[in-house]
């Protein structure tokens, strides 16, 4: 068994609570560092997109998760740094600036985006993100004269301080240098007082403005962190397919990004993280699968939708925790050995109120 | 030149007048405690206090300044902190985070300075902890600082609650009905509590009491409220007495 | 003058369609607090289900219809009882996420049973046309407009003075007060699944003509939202005239507009009244009591 300990404020404020967690990272960072090593093109291939994925899931789960805002148009902010990435590099800017123009735009979309935000909440929420959605995707495909439409574009390859980046290790570098960054920042936006704010508005907006939190400002912040994150992904996203239209980045999409943190398990980064791998494994699981289905089955195209619309649905009524709640329930299982009891994660029904309420 | 005063305020919520032209002032160092049956306006007052609500007519004025139409979430940091009848906790995180939130308005951290950890971030979380730590032992919930509020008990929850308020800073702290859902020891709990907190921490406290035994133990003065009007304002056992609070409490 | 007549009825007759569907989506919420957001793809559903009793079996046009109506009341049941009863309590994301499972799943079945190529639906109004003094106006569309009207006429009729449209009326006004005097609530519950999946199926067989049986109907169903936040969500009569408003702005929008604004003129309008007046025309605004 284990007990971490902690003697002081600045133990509190610790990113790595324990050297046990800091050595766990590390190990994990050689491993990522090293996979280059051990795997071929494909699974770095996927482990980019997870990747990328992982960047727009722990943007929104910061947004939906933590500060309670329900996003149905992070689709657009995918788009809009995707589309900001193409077009900056087609007019001759360099990677990085593009990138971080990419980033910004995208912010300032969410800034626009957010604005319902402080007139409604919940489904009316919801509905507005996802007509901003449909908005933007239509403004893509009507200003062709720079996104060229439903043609597309085609996007070349990063070129960081004169060395060109092609190929799969160097996109599953790039993303992974990304990733670790955005989530850095993230986290440190939740442990600190901006975090707790976002927390107190989802928890209880009422309360949280008697206690002097600015919901306004708050709310704003959430989603312009979110659609940066979102955002930068998107122009990962631009590069690493190498090519763009407006289908790639539909409702569904958003629906998708929503559906992979519910999956993952809304509130913790953690939970992101294991939404993105799952979004990005399923495919994979199904096409493993498809050998042991009977054939007119595993030859329908419907079979990856149907199963991720139904898992989310199960997800949703048996699981509301997520992957996340299997990953804390097995990392309390061995921490506990051999005193963990089965019956310590069952819902009570006081404390299992639903992250988000009406 | 009293700390805070209410003059003639008003609300309508379409036909119905929530209040009534009350005016009532507060001293610094007090417990003024508002009295009346249900639906007499009593909370209706401490939402246009904290500016949940815009009132129809009439001022509010605290420390001189008049706030009747400051922003709902500016009442903080001109240091009125507040509890609610129904407990409006943050469920899903630990005592301890719900009492930073506290803390918010006094201590301010940049957002570049949250996602760089500079040292002024630093500096200034370990003084909110600090502060947290003193309202942690004067209300005695070391035990659980740890635990997540939505899995406390109700008689904790309360506690918790009274917490945040305190870590505001508060010159004046409106209590919503403190000893609802508390039994009779508790409810004298309670209220050494609100006297030490009077008493140890120099805050100024507008209560509003049912437990009529709480309201004798701890007021300074007592103001009697029924259909949004005021029916008597003086000591607790002049209210008491006063012959209009007895028929509306008891019918006539 | 001609042209315009015949877009302001075309956009009154899709606007019913977006009315009908709007009105099944706010009878749902009202009573059981679920916001449907695959609704579109119920209508889907019912549009399909008329495609394989009057074009497939080849039945007669009304008798398809009436088919259509009664198998839809069957599913609107179905779906409440195995799904949407066990979201009861749960949060609106939940209900969000589900709906949205549900969304996908129903256009996965369909694209699997029907196929994914589009089809279409003849009606008795086909390319015939309707003349009123000198304009020439198309049938359909004049087809669409009065049966919306026949209907939305029944259902107020049966809302206001049958035993169990008041007993729906009361659900939705207060759950537990409507246990209290004894009415069946789960089996209101089901009865306005019923009700909804019903008018969805007869929204979308009306649309076939216009907009093509096919998998993606749902999209146009999608329309539902705006048009019931325009008229005051929890509002009927606000999502009736809310649908035909976004309809017959749709079809200016293409009259007078740019290119490709009347694909988004229902979401900008619904952005407008969140922004501006979120209880919408006929919605109240309600806040919390603290």
């Amino acid at each position: 068994m284990y007990f971490p300990k902690r003697t002081s404020y600045r133990d509190d404020l610790r990113l790595f609570p324990d050297r046990f967690t800091l050595w766990q990272y590390l190990a994990l960072f050689a491993g990522l560092l090293l996979l280059p090593l051990a795997a071929d093109g494909y699974i770095l291939s996927q482990a980019t997109f997870v990747f990328i994925y992982g960047i727009v899931a722990v943007g929104m789960m910061l947004l939906v998760g933590y500060t309670g805002q329900i996003s149905l148009g992070h689709a657009a902010f995918f788009a809009v740094g995707a589309y900001t990435a193409a077009v900056l590099q087609s007019r001759g800017m360099a990677f990085l600036p593009a990138f971080v123009a990419a980033g910004a735009l995208s912010g300032v979309v969410g800034i626009i985006i957010g604005l319902p935000a402080l007139r409604v909440k919940g489904v009316y929420l919801a509905m507005a993100t996802l007509s901003f959605a449909f908005i933007v995707e239509e403004v893509i495909v009507r200003w062709s004269s720079v996104t060229r439409g439903n043609r597309g574009m085609t996007v070349n390859d990063p070129v960081i301080f004169g060395l060109k980046l092609s190929g799969p290790v160097h996109m599953y570098y790039l993303s992974c240098v990304v990733f670790w960054l955005v989530m850095l920042v993230v986290i440190n936006v939740l442990r600190s007082r901006t975090g707790r704010a976002l927390s107190a508005l989802r928890d209880s907006d009422v309360a949280a403005e008697s206690m002097g939190i600015n919901l306004a400002k708050f709310k704003t912040t959430a989603f312009a962190i979110s659609a940066v994150a979102t955002g930068l992904a998107g122009a990962l996203y631009a590069h690493k397919l190498s090519y763009i239209s407006p289908e790639q980045f539909g409702i569904m999409v958003s629906v998708e990004f929503l559906m992979m943190i519910i999956i993952g398990g809304l509130g913790s980064l953690h939970g992101a993280v294991f939404g993105a791998m799952f979004f990005i494994v399923l495919p994979q699981i199904i096409v493993g699968i498809k050998n042991y289905l009977p054939t007119r089955i595993a030859e329908l195209p419907v079979l990856e939708s149907v199963s991720f619309g139904v898992l989310v649905i199960l997800f949703v009524l048996f699981e509301p925790r997520g992957l996340n709640g299997y990953w804390v329930r097995l990392k309390t299982y061995v921490s506990l050995f051999p005193f963990y009891r089965r019956g310590m994660f069952k819902r009570n029904k006081i404390a299992s109120s639903d992250l988000i309420k009406h | 030149m009293s700390l805070f005063q209410v003059k003639d305020l008003a609300v309508h919520f379409g036909g119905i007048k929530a209040v009534d032209g009350v005016s009532f002032e507060v001293e610094k160092g007090s417990i003024f405690t508002i009295i009346g049956p249900n639906g007499a306006g009593k909370t209706t007052i401490f939402n246009l206090v904290s500016r949940i609500n815009d009132p129809t007519a009439g001022s509010i004025h605290f420390e001189g300044r008049d706030i009747t139409r400051v922003a709902a979430n500016q009442v903080a940091s001109l240091g009125i902190a507040r509890t609610f009848q129904n407990i409006e906790l943050f469920d899903n995180a630990n005592v301890m985070q719900n009492i930073l939130v506290g803390c918010h308005v006094h201590v301010g951290t940049s957002l570049l300075s949250e996602i760089l950890r500079l040292p002024s971030f630093t500096q200034r979380e370990i003084e909110s902890r600090k502060n947290v730590e003193k309202i942690i032992d004067f209300l005695g919930l070391d035990a659980y600082r740890d635990s997540t509020v939505g899995s406390l008990p109700y008689g904790l929850r309360k506690m918790v609650e009274l917490g945040r308020a305190l870590a505001v800073s508060p010159k004046l702290l409106l209590l919503d009905e403190p000893s609802s859902g508390l039994n009779v020891e508790e409810t004298d709990n309670i209220g050494s509590w609100i006297r030490d907190i009077r008493d140890v921490l120099g805050v100024t406290i507008l209560m509003v009491e049912h437990d009529m035994r709480l309201v004798s133990a701890v007021s300074d003065r007592v103001l009697a409220l029924n259909y949004g009007k005021l029916l008597a304002i003086g000591t607790a056992a002049q209210v008491q007495r006063d012959p209009a609070v007895i028929s509306a409490y008891l019918g006539n | 003058m001609n042209e315009f007549l015949q877009q302001l009825v075309s956009g009154i007759a899709v606007g019913c369609v977006y009315a009908l569907v709007a009105l099944g989506f706010v009878l749902i919420y009202k009573a059981t607090d679920i916001v449907n957001f695959a609704h579109g793809e119920v209508m889907m559903v019912g549009a399909f289900l008329g495609l394989t009793f009057i074009e497939i079996l080849k039945l007669p046009y009304w008798i398809g219809l009436l088919l259509a109506i009664a198998c839809m009341t069957v599913f609107g049941m179905l779906l409440n009882r195995f799904l949407l009863r066990p979201l009861a309590g749960q949060g609106i994301l939940a209900v969000i996420v589900v709906t949205l499972g549900l969304s996908i799943l129903l256009r996965a079945f369909a694209s699997v049973i029907w196929g994914p190529e589009t089809f279409a639906l003849q009606t008795p109004f086909y390319n015939r046309v309707v003349r009123v003094g000198e304009v020439v106006l198309s049938q359909e569309h004049v087809a669409i407009i009065v049966l919306t009207i026949v209907l939305v006429a029944a259902l107020y009729a049966f809302f206001r003075y049958s035993r169990i449209g008041i007993a729906m009326q009361a659900t939705s006004e207060n759950q537990l007060a409507a246990y209290y005097v004894g009415i069946p609530v789960q089996k209101v519950h089901s009865l306005i699944w019923a009700l909804g999946a019903a008018t969805a199926g007869v929204a979308g067989i009306m649309l076939a003509p216009i907009a093509f049986v096919q998998v993606n109907m749902g999209y146009v169903g999608l329309k539902a939202f705006p048009a019931a936040v325009l008229g005051g969500f929890g509002s009927i009569p606000g999502a009736i005239v809310g649908g035909v408003i976004i309809g017959v702005v749709e079809s200016m929008a293409v009259l007078y507009l740019p290119e490709g604004i009347n694909n988004v003129a229902a979401y900008i309008l619904l952005l407008l009244v969140l922004m501006v007046r979120p209880q919408g025309l006929f919605g109240i605004q309600s806040k919390r009591r603290v």
